[in-house]
């Protein structure tokens, strides 16, 4: 009847009920790596993973969640969790939090089951550890340093070069004519490079991951429902359609809507250059293009999702619950959402003054955000895209197999 | 600042103007925070009554064994969104029937069943999701319709609409004591000293099975010296302590059900005290054999599909020395059954097995030798009641009885899991409250603690949400009219009906 007592052992912060083993002998909670027979395999597993194989030990033997997304019926698959499993699991997560709010065994319960936690801090290391060349993969440990460092180093290089160039930072209105500033060809080489050198650094990444664990073969139709899964981000909609969870266990489209701003944006950026690109080579068409141009259309368009999408997703990730995810990891995101911002910002600022004497400058800040997006690209958050489709496309394929288990009925 | 619809009805109780209280008073007072309280709470306050939740537990603990729950047993004529084919009233009546052993009652349990068939409508309003039958649990996809998230996300659901209609909760509020007047609610008493007066009130505030003592008490002490219940885990909430149930039983409150019954379950014995929940469930007992301390057997584990025996072992379990026993399996029964949460001990051989569980060995080994020479050679079908049985045994294993010769062998020690208790208080179809035959005028009560008059004995899975929901709203609804002055009157109109 002691409940004041009841009351403040369960606010504790082990929560402290007395657990006991067969004998009567107090035993702590299910310790990290200890839940999966010891097999060989668990001894292979870094501390993150082993905590990620944990807590799915218990989420197997309870299973209430497998309708809130991937996670929990590719985990069904399977009984014990090898590394490939759980890098690939935790790729799969999309952290929308509605597992963890609806957890009975969450902190303050003594499992300290914490989904999205776990699977966050192994998909860094995952990162981490796929990134080629492999060195750069510690650019993620300290990626808000990395970011920083890129951008200052963008800046610098195209302020430079532009005084460089023209001799100084101001000059006579060109009428938008950024080649009079930076040479299209020179624009080319550098860009061209750099982006080429994210392509095939993330490429091998995400091969190198793939190859960790194919669960059979690519067919169209696993293909075709990855694809959609990606641009509908089918599993931040939490399997009732409501959403994700942020600050508390009440669900939100915004999370969904803000990162669909900010892809669509990002798409329609990359489009407009594109376009830009084959109107250049293809039919000879030099910049600057008319406001009312395929390529000015497409950038602008895209420029105001690329400010809408990460306004929101910052303003969401400063208010998110410090249950969910790696708080570890936020300078990543934020860094890579406020340098999409900056992006967008400085693009629609050049677009707006291009036929002023401030063009120059406008435009070397503007080409050395980008600068900076490139060059983090393949050790930043943008990687989460690619890794995450990847994890998706496995699912797709994984979820067309037969399933070996047989495991009648609880 | 309380600013609910309460307001509106004027001057408190006239037999309350004397007393002095700082407090608000509101229509209802809802004391608990599961199930059943949250839907007496969101019904009254829909009626148009104010209404303050007093839950013992703190935020994060909030609930009651509602967060342990995963869906609600639901009649319905046709297919209904997650729920296939039809499950008929007189069907669940009958399967009401058979679990409790006749130990309910008609007209309260068709009162239930005939709600969950309309119910879930309005539990979706109020934000409750429901899923797919999960992995594992598709033989009740008929019966059962699963809370996406489970029951957390439920409660969590329920009590985001209760605050956004206006309804007043406060945690760590535990309640010791009820203010009556001649079977009449006055005021509620907290822990600390502070009087809460309402026009009515709910009790909803769940059973006793948390109280180590009163379990203790229930219990007793067996043959052997031993007291079982010392022994026993705790399945759901640590809030359960049933201070209401013992202080209504002690102003006169009816009671119904027995006081030394709960429902008991073999769960796994490496569990904590409390709030182990659907995951510490050993689901291989069917597929091998079980020992007990004295490594002898002392039941047929395969007398029907686990499911529908787990109840029955957690007894059993109950009655061996020390309260321990283990279900021993081979390497043949690994992948057939739902993944436990705890590592099984592992061994190569029998007797290095027997060493690692501290069973005497030799007694080990010759209970499994015999039990191997004992299995009759069938067709294994862990999904039907096979013909894999034993033969020349005292005890005999009836189906699913194969030789455990091939390792690695596993051991998973059991012991009894505490569900829920059956001792509540006893209601008509108002969910009033009685004090000697006579029903309270403004008294209700809802869930656990009133579950005995429709389950006396057993349980079917879903069964205890669809009580904890259908009278749960009866009770907020009731409460509300008689905040409201309406209940004498509806009370009358049925008498004169009758």
């Amino acid at each position: 009847m002691q409940l004041d007592a009841l009351i403040k052992e369960a606010t504790s912060p082990q929560g402290a009920a007395e657990v006991r083993d067969a004998s009567g002998m107090p035993v702590p909670p299910p310790p990290p790596g200890t839940m999966c027979n010891g097999s060989a395999a668990q001894s292979l597993l870094t501390a993150d993973e082993a905590e990620v194989s944990r807590i799915l030990q218990i989420c197997n033997a309870c299973r209430y969640c497998e309708g809130f997304c991937a996670v929990f019926p590719a985990m069904t698959h399977r009984l014990e969790f090898n590394k490939a499993d759980i890098n690939y699991m935790a790729n799969l997560c999309h952290n929308c939090g509605d597992c963890l709010h609806a957890c009975q065994y969450a902190p303050p319960h003594d499992f300290q089951v914490n989904v999205p936690q776990a699977m966050a801090k192994v998909r860094a290391q995952t990162y981490q550890e796929f990134a080629w060349p492999q060195p750069l993969g510690a650019l993620y440990k300290r990626n808000g340093l990395a970011v920083s460092l890129a951008l200052a180093a963008g800046l610098a290089l195209f302020l430079v070069l532009a005084v460089a160039m023209t001799g100084s930072l101001r000059h006579e209105p060109l009428a938008g004519d950024f080649y009079a500033i930076f040479p299209h060809n020179l624009l080319v080489a550098m860009f061209g490079v750099v982006f080429m050198f994210a392509i095939l650094a993330l490429g091998v990444g995400v091969v190198r991951f793939w190859r960790q664990s194919v669960p059979g073969p690519r067919t169209g139709a696993a293909i075709a429902e990855a694809a959609s899964n990606v641009l509908t981000l089918k599993y931040m909609d939490g399997g009732h359609g409501k959403g994700c969870n942020n600050e508390d266990d009440a669900f939100t489209l915004w999370r969904r809507r803000f990162h669909h701003f900010t892809f669509y944006g990002f798409m329609l950026c990359f489009a407009a250059t594109s376009v830009a690109t084959l109107y250049h080579y293809l039919f000879g068409w030099s910049a600057p293009y008319d406001y009312s141009s395929l390529p000015v259309v497409l950038g602008t368009l895209g420029g105001i999702g690329l400010l809408i999408g990460p306004a929101g997703l910052f303003w969401l990730n400063l208010r998110r619950h410090p249950l969910h995810g790696d708080m570890a990891q936020r300078p990543m995101d934020l860094g890579f959402i406020g340098l999409l911002f900056f992006i967008s910002l400085t693009g629609l600022v050049l677009l707006a003054f291009r036929d002023t004497s401030w063009m120059g400058v406008l435009l070397a800040v503007h080409l050395g955000t980008v600068m900076a997006l490139f060059l983090t690209m393949p050790y930043g958050k943008f990687a989460h895209g690619i890794y995450r489709s990847a994890a998706l496309l496995k699912w797709n394929i994984e979820k067309r197999q037969p399933l070996n288990l047989n495991l009648g009925a609880d | 600042m309380h600013k609910g619809a309460g307001e509106k009805h004027g001057a408190k109780h006239p037999l309350l103007e004397n007393i002095v209280s700082q407090a608000p008073t509101y229509d209802v007072l809802v004391i608990g925070g599961g199930n059943a309280a949250l839907c007496a709470a969101l019904t009254a306050r829909e009626a148009g009554a104010s209404v303050l939740m007093l839950e013992a537990a703190p935020k994060e603990w909030r609930g009651g064994n509602s967060m342990h729950t995963r869906n609600l047993r639901c009649m319905h004529d046709e297919p209904q969104d997650v729920l296939v084919d039809a499950y008929p009233e007189e069907e669940y009546w009958q399967d009401l029937l058979k679990v409790t052993g006749g130990i309910t009652n008609e007209k309260l349990a068709r009162m239930v069943i005939r709600e969950t068939a309309t119910c879930r409508g309005w539990m979706r309003k109020h934000g409750v999701n429901f899923q797919n039958p999960l992995s594992g649990a598709l033989h009740v996809a008929r019966t059962n319709a699963f809370f996406m998230g489970g029951g957390k996300a439920l409660v969590n659901a329920y009590f985001r609409s209760a605050e956004a209609l206006g309804v007043q909760v406060r945690y760590e509020a535990p309640v010791d004591e009820i203010e009556l007047d001649n079977g009449r609610f006055v005021a509620a008493r907290l822990r600390n000293g502070e009087r809460i007066e309402a026009r009515s009130c709910v009790l909803a505030a769940g059973g006793f099975e948390s109280n180590r003592e009163w379990l203790r008490e229930a219990w007793g002490q067996n043959e052997r010296g031993e007291w079982p219940a010392d022994n026993f885990l705790i399945r759901g909430t640590r809030f359960n302590q049933g201070v209401l149930l013992r202080y209504m039983m002690s102003a006169g409150a009816d009671i119904i059900g027995d006081p030394s019954q709960s429902h008991c379950v073999a769960i796994d014995a490496r569990a904590p005290l409390y709030d182990g929940g659907i995951c510490t469930r050993i689901d291989c007992v069917s597929l091998g054999v079980v020992v007990n301390r004295e490594a002898r057997r002392f039941y047929d584990e395969g007398e029907d599909f686990w499911p529908k025996r787990y109840a029955i072992w957690g007894r059993l379990v109950a009655m061996q020395p020390g309260q321990l026993a283990w279900s021993i399996i081979d390497a043949k029964a690994v992948g057939r059954f739902m993944p436990p949460v705890f590592p099984g001990t592992q061994a190569d051989t029998l007797e290095e097995l027997a060493r690692k569980i501290e069973v005497d060995v030799p007694t080990f080994v010759k209970t499994v030798t015999d039990f191997n020479q004992a299995c009759v050679a069938g067709d294994f079908d862990h999904t039907a009641l096979d013909n894999c049985h034993t033969q020349g045994l005292d005890i005999e294993k009836t189906h699913w009885a194969r030789p455990i010769d091939t390792g690695p062998f596993y051991a998973y020690p059991l012991r009894p899991g505490i569900t829920f208790t059956y001792l509540g208080l006893k209601v008509n179809e108002h969910a009033v409250v009685h004090f000697g035959g006579k029903p309270s005028s403004n008294l209700f009560v809802a869930g656990e603690m009133m579950a005995g008059n429709v389950l006396g004995k057993g349980y079917t899975a879903g069964v205890g949400m669809s009580i904890g929901t259908a009278f749960g709203r009866i009770a907020g609804d009731r409460a509300a009219s008689a905040a409201k002055g309406e209940f004498k009157h509806l009370q009358g109109e049925q008498r004169h009906a009758a």
